[in-house]
């Protein structure tokens, strides 16, 4: 029964409860929760927390879309519960699930260890060959706004497992490296800096890699950051067949600026206001 | 890096399929106006016109390209779906010798039995 005037309705929430100690198979239960105008699903099951079922498990931290954590099945969509309002996707029920294609530790708490290994062996850092320079950084890389457009769409990525979820391969074959990883490498292929794509290449184009992507599209469409994995997956195969065939473009070299004062700003940025409070010594 | 080796000859196996297969419909099904390779007149599959391009080299030598890339394109195909079976690492490893072995016997017998013909109707022809 709802007990705030502000509550436009009742919704009854359909969880999947698993505990792999004590359950054979996960089961669902229901709880009826009042929603009021702008409560996100997050919200929702706080509610249960505090007020229906204390014993109810998930993962959440920012409440803002930024770190990832909160990555569910609501009504049958991979997204964040944290970025999804109860009144947009439901009229009276909402089934919650946990992310498929990941082992569940409890409730709507997904492993997502599998997507972290995967993301791992594909080195998701600036690789260097002047191994010096890695030691001991003598300036800054200069890099053109055209340089960074090329991948800063695929840096928005906040691993949050929803388009592992999504995919269709990913659900037939546990070991395709998966949309989440193949666009992280196709974000430092991209990057000026980076002198690491061969060997990411060794990764990339195995059995597993880049070339089970069929394109079906649904991590693009699940990403809650608009990353769009599946661009990056076709970009990723395109180079490296390019590199196979050794038809690939060298990458141009990033300029390395020595020594403060060399990267000249553009004359048309405004000065900074003055500072309205002083900090304190 | 071994799979990009065998993705980029599958999509080029794709693409000579697609020109081969450009050459028997025009040979085949466009026979009729377009008079290629059926100097007998009439069918293009007549046996008088089908052996005359038995009997060319070139033909021959077609027919056994086809049959290399289709066979390639197929085989790697079905690899590609038997591989999403979530197999072991030994499975898979059977499932593609199996489809070489496979694939090279049918290539060997095609081969043979296109350069037989080819033989037989250029004999026929003196």
């Amino acid at each position: 029964m709802a007990d705030d005037n502000k509550t436009v309705r009742d919704v009854k929430f359909h969880v999947t409860r698993y505990n792999p100690e004590t359950d054979a198979s996960p089961c669902v239960k229901t709880y009826t929760v009042p929603v009021r105008e702008g409560m996100t699903v997050l919200d929702g099951l706080h509610y249960i927390k505090e007020n229906l079922d204390a014993s109810l498990a998930w993962r959440f931290s920012c409440r803002m879309g930024i770190c990832g954590s909160c990555g569910m099945l609501l009504n049958g969509q991979p997204t964040l519960a944290c970025n999804t309002q109860i009144l947009h996707i439901a009229e009276t029920q909402l089934t919650v699930g946990p992310l498929p294609n990941f082992e569940i530790i409890r409730d709507l708490v997904p492993d997502l260890m599998s997507m972290f290994e995967k993301h791992r062996a594909l080195k998701p850092y600036i690789v260097r060959a002047d191994e010096a320079e890695v030691n001991d950084p003598a300036g800054e890389f200069y890099q053109t706004p055209e340089q960074l457009e090329a991948y800063l769409q695929f840096t928005y990525c906040i691993k949050c497992g929803c388009c592992m979820a999504a995919c269709p391969t990913l659900a037939t074959d546990a070991r395709y490296l998966g949309p989440m990883p193949l666009s992280a490498a196709q974000r430092y292929n991209q990057d000026t800096r980076d002198d690491g794509r061969p060997q990411r290449n060794q990764v990339t184009g195995s059995a597993h890699g880049a070339f089970r992507c069929h394109y079906a599209g649904e991590c693009s469409r699940a990403c809650p950051k608009g990353v769009d994995p599946a661009k990056a997956i076709q970009h990723l195969k395109r180079r490296l067949v390019l590199d196979y065939l050794r038809l690939a473009r060298r990458k141009k070299a990033c300029q390395k600026l020595h020594g403060p004062g060399q990267g000249q700003p553009p004359g048309n940025i405004p000065a900074a206001p003055p500072r309205t409070v002083t900090p304190s010594a | 890096m071994s799979e990009t080796k065998y993705w980029t000859w599958h999509m080029a196996a794709g693409v000579v399929i697609f020109l081969l297969l450009g050459l028997h419909m025009l040979v085949m099904h466009l026979g009729g106006w377009t008079h290629l390779f059926a100097p007998f007149g009439g069918e293009a599959v007549s046996r008088d016109n089908s052996l005359f391009r038995d009997g060319k080299l070139f033909f021959t030598a077609t027919y056994i390209l086809l049959l290399g890339v289709a066979l390639y394109h197929g085989l790697y195909g079905l690899r590609t779906i038997l591989f999403e079976l979530t197999l072991k690492p030994a499975a898979e490893k059977a499932v593609t010798f199996i489809l070489l072995v496979g694939g090279l016997g049918l290539f060997g017998l095609g081969t043979w039995a296109a350069i037989v013909v080819h033989a037989a109707a250029a004999a026929a022809r003196g």
